[in-house]
């Protein structure tokens, strides 16, 4: 490993280490409403924003109301993309004169970008105007994620015993108060690095050999920063955070990584801070951190050692490069990718589809577990839909009745996170099943044999979790894929979601059991085993049967240089 | 619901103009007024006329000039892709296996154990403006020749284009193949006159 490498990671997992109390703290004081630092920018204009819109701060919803504010929101945010993308030509901005997105690919990007999914089966340098990028796009990726937030963060006012709250007040107060100041702060650090922030149309170079060159240049740098910071992870260009343009330094690469990671850390702390269960808080961030550092050791360790028929050839050197960009090194892409697979960004820097197997593993664990984290808001959701199932587990093993906070855990919240839990195996492996079993899709493939399953599935399981990267060998512009892609995206990003509301209002509404020395604590090397341990076994249960197809049996014929023609 | 539905709209224009327009408003001018040169996409400047993009790498092919990696994109920076080739597809390997052998016409004398592996490997963008310093030495008796300069003077051109560490500790140590081309045109131009 070398030394680059060691400080990558270092400064990468100790920012995001420290960031998880301060960052909740904020969190805390932001969704609570008491005094920030940036009330004197923000207190004026967001009365005034509550005041035009119609919004009563001191209503509480319940949770039926505040599932289906956040829905509706999200349906008309999504027929606003849609729109703007299909009259492209008639908007300004647009200095390349690309014609109007055609609908099947609007709809599926609309759907997209409105999920937090930001799958993309178009390439942005030769599809979208710069007014579609910054504008329809643009707000898509505040929106959308701050959707999530205002879920994760009802969800721990219920379980803090305080109601609901207002949708349309955490929608707000999760952009002004945190997601616009530091997507300002990050865009300029990443234009500092070299991402380009201009109005101005693409640039012609007469190159020294005589040839030309087309340099695609927008307002990048604005674009990535919130889809870093909202876990968006859609690319400006189709290479997304490999382009040079996009992410152009280790700096870049690494600020990336953090600026992923630190509202899904900070929720985290503001789960403990709200709920006055700090030690939980850390358990839990503990269980995510072991993960985390599984995937990036699973990524590193195969790829570092290279594929066992290329290394054949006799070359200098050993390490996978095939898709990888030099400049980030084999530790700073693996940090980028583990941070994108466990925070669900979706962004790249590699390419996933020419990863080795055993390292794309890493990447597929993150999606189908999507608690490593996880996205804003919807991670901590997935964590504490698998806290409620392993108390459940657990009460069952020792015949008592399972409690959560001083709340018991009965069939109505067991049935709720069973829902949850149930639809993403249920979304992946129905969707790839259909995929094999049409021909018309089965053909979509790049690569044969195993691997093609892998495309597939990895389509499937990025879709479900909201991810949005791809093996991007798959011709996701195929009719089957955009429609398929598009449902279950949708169905992946809101079952879950309005069952983990409704769970929460139902343990709001029972009585507080008093704690006594009988009571499973839910915290502690002992829970936080367990909680792991059914995390993996419970993934394993549904999904270890198509990865052994998939990316095991690629691994292990590899090993033996078996190649799929 | 329909009171729900009526705020939800007015809300969301609010936020999208807030989002959508006024945010990218604040950070393009911010970054044109202080940072111009990265905002615009750091073209490279060459008697007056613009010759490329710092970040993005070009195609050299000829002799005379230091190569850059293989590029599923083919160096067209308004469609940046890889090969997306997995690891168990055999037209990966025949494409390492063709690039490898192109090397070594290329620089005759070289060995295979020589040749890094990121100068016969397409990258994820196609666009990758860098290579390692061993696959700008490997090439330097060739260029060398080439331009009829000694291979001490290219040699030591390699050296001096190794880009420096961000800091002085961090980042991986690499050579921008348009940038050590452009130095090598000066050193022709002066070496000439």
């Amino acid at each position: 490993m070398s030394f680059t490498t060691a400080v990558t990671w270092l400064v990468g997992l100790g920012v995001l280490f420290v960031a998880v109390k301060p960052v909740g703290g904020y969190l805390a004081r932001v969704f609570t409403a008491q005094p920030t630092v940036l009330d004197r920018v923000w207190g004026r204009p967001e009365r005034w924003l509550f005041r035009v819109s119609g919004v009563d701060p001191n209503y509480d919803m319940s949770a039926w109301e505040f599932a289906a504010a956040l829905v509706v929101t999200n349906v008309v945010l999504l027929a606003a993309v849609y729109v703007l993308l299909r009259l492209q030509v008639s908007l300004p901005f647009n200095p390349q004169h690309f014609p109007d997105v055609r609908s099947s690919i609007a709809l599926n990007t609309a759907v997209s970008f409105a999920t937090n999914t930001n799958w993309q089966a178009y390439a942005g340098e030769h599809t979208l105007s710069n007014f579609s990028q910054f504008a329809a796009l643009g707000f898509a990726q505040f929106i959308a994620p701050a959707s999530g937030v205002a879920a994760g963060v009802a969800f721990v006012r219920a379980l803090s015993g305080r109601k609901l709250g207002n949708f349309f007040v955490d929608l707000t107060r999760a952009c002004t108060r945190i997601l616009l100041p530091l997507a300002v702060l990050v865009t300029l650090v990443l234009v500092w690095q070299g991402v380009p922030e201009t109005l101005a149309g693409y640039a012609h170079a007469h190159l020294i050999t005589g040839g030309r060159q087309i340099i695609p240049r927008g307002p990048i740098a604005s674009f990535d920063a919130i889809a870093h910071l909202g876990q968006n992870g859609g690319g400006f260009t189709h290479a997304n955070s490999a382009n040079p343009l996009e992410n152009p330094t280790a700096v870049s690469n690494l600020l990336y990584a953090i600026v992923m990671g630190l509202l899904p850390v900070g929720l985290f702390g503001f789960f403990g801070i709200m709920t006055g269960r700090m030690r939980t808080a850390w358990t839990l961030t503990a269980v995510a951190g072991v993960l985390f550092l599984g995937m990036l050791v699973l990524y590193y360790v195969p790829e570092a050692a290279g594929n066992p028929v290329i290394n054949s050839l006799g070359l200098h050197g050993t390490a996978n490069w095939i898709g990888q960009e030099l400049r980030f090194g084999t530790g700073g892409s693996a940090l980028f990718t583990t941070s994108s697979m466990a925070f669900s960004t979706g962004s790249v820097a590699t390419a996933q589809d020419s990863l080795l197997p055993l390292a794309s593993l890493g990447s597929f664990f993150g999606m189908f577990v999507n608690m490593v984290f996880g996205g804003k808001g919807v991670g901590l959701l997935n964590m504490m839909m698998f806290v409620i199932l392993t108390v459940f587990l657990i009460g069952l093993m020792v015949g008592r009745t399972p409690e959560f906070l001083g709340k018991k855990i009965e069939t109505r919240e067991v049935s709720l996170a069973l829902l949850a839990f149930l639809v993403h195996p249920f979304l992946i492996l129905g969707g790839t099943a259909l995929a094999v079993y049409l021909p018309a899709a089965r053909h979509g493939v790049t690569n044969a044999g195993a691997h093609g399953l892998s495309e597939i599935l990895y389509a499937f399981t990025s879709a479900a979790a909201n991810n949005g990267s791809a093996f991007a060998g798959l011709h996701a512009a195929l009719p089957f894929y955009t429609a398929a892609i598009s449902m279950v995206m949708l169905i992946g990003r809101y079952v879950p979601l309005v069952a983990m509301l409704l769970l929460g209002e139902s343990l709001l509404r029972k009585r507080t059991v008093p704690e006594t020395v009988g009571t499973l604590r839910t915290d502690g090397v002992l829970f936080g085993g367990v909680l792991l341990t059914s995390v993996i076994i419970v993934n394993a249960l549904a999904f270890f049967p198509v990865i052994a197809l998939g990316p095991l049996a690629e691994h292990y014929l590899l090993m033996a240089h078996h190649l799929f023609s | 619901m329909i009171r729900h539905t009526w705020t939800a709209v007015r809300l969301f224009v609010l936020m999208a103009i807030l989002a959508g327009f006024i945010y990218p408003a604040i950070v393009l001018g911010i970054s044109q007024l202080t940072m111009a040169y990265q905002a615009n996409g750091s073209l490279v400047h060459y008697h007056g006329r613009v010759v490329g993009a710092k970040m993005i790498g070009q195609s050299f092919t000829s002799p005379k000039f230091f190569h850059g990696r293989p590029s599923a994109a083919d160096y067209n920076a308004a469609a940046s892709t890889a090969s997306n080739l997995g690891p168990s597809n055999p037209a990966l390997v025949k494409e390492v296996k063709a690039s490898l052998a192109l090397v070594l016409k290329q620089n005759p004398g070289l060995r295979a154990s020589q040749v890094p592996m990121d100068l016969v490997t397409s990258s994820d963008s196609g666009l990758d403006p860098n290579i390692s310093p061993q696959a700008a030495y490997l090439q330097v008796p060739r260029v060398a020749r080439a331009n009829g300069l000694p291979v001490s003077v290219v040699r030591a051109l390699v050296t001096r284009n190794i880009h420096g560490r961000f800091l002085g500790l961090y980042g991986e140590p690499r050579l921008n193949v348009l940038e050590l081309n452009l130095a090598l045109v000066s050193l022709v131009k002066s070496n000439g006159s």
